[in-house]
């Protein structure tokens, strides 16, 4: 059952408020994205854990509803 | 500690490089999966994998043990390192290429 684009940001911004959110549908399927998000909350995180955090704030459907998601995070720079 | 967690301690702790994977490493079932073998492929580096379509008590279990959703999972030395995207950063950036040197 695919997800749209606009589905996951709401998401990630629903628990990281700060976040700059870019989606990519990588075949136009609506069902493999890829993110680049960019937030505050991961400041001080290795990497896995900043993605266990956009995973969490995709409460459960990485791995099922949502097959294929690229996943890419960054703490903003000099802003 | 539940007996697929145990398995999944053993498989970590045996192997210095292991990924948990959907297919093996010549005939890899996903493409996220076939991402994770090249990256290693290109290392040169001996690794394990282990195939979690052959095995649905690990396929569910990795996910809880690593926190992590999906599968391909890399550990090196028993730590987890994570899924394809953080392989493919860590790759580009020569992290991994570090991490599996102070491994071998």
């Amino acid at each position: 059952m695919p997800m749209a684009a606009n589905e996951i940001e709401a998401l990630i911004r629903a628990a990281l408020p700060d976040a700059r959110v870019e989606i990519r549908d990588l075949v136009g399927d609506g069902d493999h994205y890829a993110a680049r998000v960019v937030s505050r909350s991961f400041e001080g995180l290795n990497r896995v854990k900043q993605h266990q955090l956009v995973y969490r704030a995709l409460g459960g459907r990485m791995g099922g509803e949502l097959h294929a998601l690229q996943l890419v995070t960054a703490v903003p720079d000099g802003e | 500690m539940s007996d697929v967690k145990e398995r999944i301690d053993a498989l970590v702790k045996a192997n210095e490089v292991v990924l948990f994977m959907k297919g093996s490493a010549l005939f890899p079932q996903c493409g996220f999966s076939s991402r994770a073998v090249a990256i290693l492929d290109h290392l040169g580096v001996p690794f394990e994998t282990v195939d979690v379509l052959q095995d649905q008590e690990i396929r569910t279990g990795i996910k809880e043990y690593s926190d992590w959703p999906t599968v391909p999972q890399l550990y090196v030395k028993g730590e987890f390192v994570g899924g394809s995207d953080i392989m493919m950063e860590m790759f580009e950036s020569g992290e991994l290429q570090q991490l599996v040197a102070a491994a071998a």
